[in-house]
């Protein structure tokens, strides 16, 4: 479903070159539970980055779900992150004027469909989520945790395919963070792949899969079957 | 992204920091309110203007000596010099049908004393047609007499202000006062009409053309005021004034006719340009209300890095996010444009209610070229800050908190 080939990622850092993926090549099927990991600087927020089409390559092919995305222009690539690609980012990334209930809104409206079809979902995702309570609070009026159920919330609100998740518990508590992460997973047993981005190692060893990148390469690719 | 959630969107975000909206608003207000208001002010000016050329009757011609239009043909060999404008030049000028009224003026200004008091005023030695042909009104006593153009006397009319810093409250009628070294008796005062075509007749002092010209020892008129007995036989008499004259002055075509209409056209242009030009003025400070939308507009963007990476993520395309950042600067100008009107709206009325003769109003159009000039400032203005919002790289802005 997702196929990388030789992606390059060249970032001019002042005179010097800083090279953040080098010629990696990488492929995930429909439904997987991927973890990330590796060092500061490793390169893996560049590599989750182009995976959410956030990021344009320099060089290098990327397939998801037999679209050639690294073909398409901006529009056409937002049009994928619209239907596709779901994101959950370390600090939640949910904008503070609107309540929880609109921030979920937020990738319907920007898709264009009706009043009344939004009000239905995003109701139905809420609920879902267990933030039904607390739809008109505004996010400064949320525990982190529940933030961040908002913020996942919006990010399967478009059905995506894949979800992409940045350090999502980096800024959670033990507890909340377990949530969260056991929400992600019933996702990921709906037929969702999973992709995170963590430095946590108890994290790492739940997902199916852990990469580990280092230097802008992946160095170990490692299935993990007793999790 | 449908059009109302757009609109939603912006306003929302506008209002969420209601500091900079304010301001940008007031700033806005003030620009667009200035352009209306100054404008309005010209036209009204204008208008003023005209009302008062027209209450003197359309039917006037102003006779001046020399020529401001050339006819072609050669240059005279010899210099030549326009020939003075004389007494019985206005006199001849009766003869026409087409002329009800001649009013010869000669004009100079002197010392006028009465007891110690002694003010510079405007001399006009003029005859009775005068008072019907400038539509005079007396406030005491009478105007000149009718009679023989060239037969003068000692006796005078003079301004209400005049009057004022001469006499005080005191009767001047029947009063002898003295203009350079001759004395005059006060036969009427003229009514307080303020200011009428840019002359204030408030300070003057009319006497028999006759008399001025000796007491100015000069032969030559000033100019001559021509009545035609009504606004068709305007033409007519314009004619009838050149070929009278040219026949007395040698077949030379040496005097200027200016007809109302012609005055009322150039004060009309004048007025038109003026205010175009206050209104150019003004428009300046929209423009640094346009700067300001565009100063905040950034700052907005800066701190909404996050935001607008956000709104990538979930799916914007560039032409997207310009389009909301766009909305947004065009909401707070319109926003502030409809302010600057009803700003602009009540201050002309309180100035109408302190200056109800001017006749003051908005002009007509007004509502117009506020919302064409607040969008056009908004998009103007809005499009570098709605450009750099819809460049921003994603990764980049979502890796900051």
């Amino acid at each position: 479903m997702i196929r990388l080939q030789q992606i390059q990622r060249v970032f001019q850092v002042g005179e010097e070159e800083v090279h953040a993926l080098r010629d990696v090549d990488f492929g995930a099927d429909k439904g997987e539970y991927i973890a990330i990991m590796g060092p500061s600087g490793s390169g893996k927020s560049t590599l989750l980055n182009i995976l959410g089409l956030l990021d344009r390559p320099d060089d290098g092919t990327y397939e998801l779900d037999g679209i050639m995305t690294t073909d398409l222009n901006d529009k056409e690539q937002a049009n994928v992150r619209r239907h596709k690609i779901g994101f959950v980012f370390q600090f939640f990334h949910l904008v503070p004027r609107l309540t929880a209930e609109q921030n979920v809104e937020l990738p319907l409206v920007l898709a264009g469909v009706d009043r009344a079809e939004r009000k239905k979902r995003v109701v139905e995702t809420l609920e879902a989520f267990g933030i039904g309570d607390r739809v008109k609070h505004r996010p400064d009026q949320l525990s982190g945790g529940q933030r961040q159920r908002v913020a996942i919330a919006r990010a399967t609100i478009m059905k995506p395919t894949v979800i992409l998740a940045d350090e999502h518990t980096g800024n959670l508590d033990r507890s909340s963070g377990n949530d969260v992460v056991e929400i992600l997973e019933g996702l990921n047993n709906q037929g969702i792949t999973l992709i995170m981005v963590t430095h946590d190692p108890e994290l790492g060893k739940r997902a199916r899969r852990r990469i580990k990148m280092v230097d802008g390469r992946i160095e170990e690719d490692k299935k993990n079957n007793q999790a | 992204m449908q059009t109302s959630d757009i609109a939603a969107f912006s306003i929302q975000a506008a209002t969420a920091s209601r500091g900079r909206t304010i301001l940008t608003l007031l700033a806005m207000a003030i620009g667009v309110s200035s352009v209306i208001l100054l404008i309005s002010l010209g036209d009204s000016g204008r208008r003023y203007v005209m009302d008062q050329f027209a209450s003197l009757g359309t039917n006037l011609l102003i006779v001046i000596p020399g020529r401001s239009e050339t006819t072609g043909g050669p240059p005279p060999l010899l210099g030549e010099t326009p020939r003075d404008l004389t007494l019985d030049d206005a006199i001849a000028l009766k003869q026409s049908t087409a002329i009800r009224r001649v009013a010869p003026i000669i004009a100079g200004s002197a010392p006028i004393s009465f007891k110690q008091l002694e003010r510079e005023m405007i001399v006009l030695g003029s005859s009775a047609d005068l008072f019907e042909a400038r539509r005079l009104t007396m406030g005491q006593g009478s105007f000149l007499p009718p009679g023989d153009l060239d037969r003068g006397g000692n006796f005078c009319v003079i301004g209400s202000k005049g009057k004022t810093e001469l006499f005080g409250n005191n009767q001047a009628l029947g009063k002898w006062l003295r203009i350079g070294d001759r004395r005059f008796r006060v036969i009427g005062v003229l009514a307080d009409t303020g200011v009428s075509l840019g002359e204030d007749l408030g300070e003057v002092v009319i006497i028999p053309v006759a008399t001025a010209q000796s007491l100015f020892n000069r032969v030559s008129l000033f100019r001559i005021v021509v009545e035609a007995v009504n606004e068709d036989a305007v033409g007519r008499a314009k004619k009838a004034i050149l070929s009278i004259i040219k026949a007395r002055h040698e077949g030379e075509d040496d005097i200027t006719v200016i007809t109302q209409d012609a005055v009322l056209a150039t004060f009309d242009k004048i007025f038109r340009t003026l205010t175009l030009t206050v209104g150019g003025i003004a428009a300046i400070s929209l423009v640094v209300a346009g700067i300001m939308i565009m100063n905040i507009m950034l700052v907005a963007i800066s701190n909404r890095r996050s935001e607008i990476g956000l709104l990538k993520a979930l799916g914007a395309a560039r032409s997207q996010i310009m389009g909301l950042f766009l909305t947004e600067s065009a909401l707070l100008s319109t926003a502030g444009a409809f302010f600057g009107f009803i700003l602009a709206f009540s201050a002309m009325k309180l100035l109408a209610g302190f200056f109800p003769e001017y006749n003051l109003a908005l002009v007509p159009w007004s509502p117009f070229i506020a919302s064409g000039l607040a969008l056009g400032t908004g998009i103007i203005f809005g499009v570098f800050p709605a450009r750099r919002a819809a460049m921003l790289e994603p990764a980049l802005s979502l890796s900051r908190r």
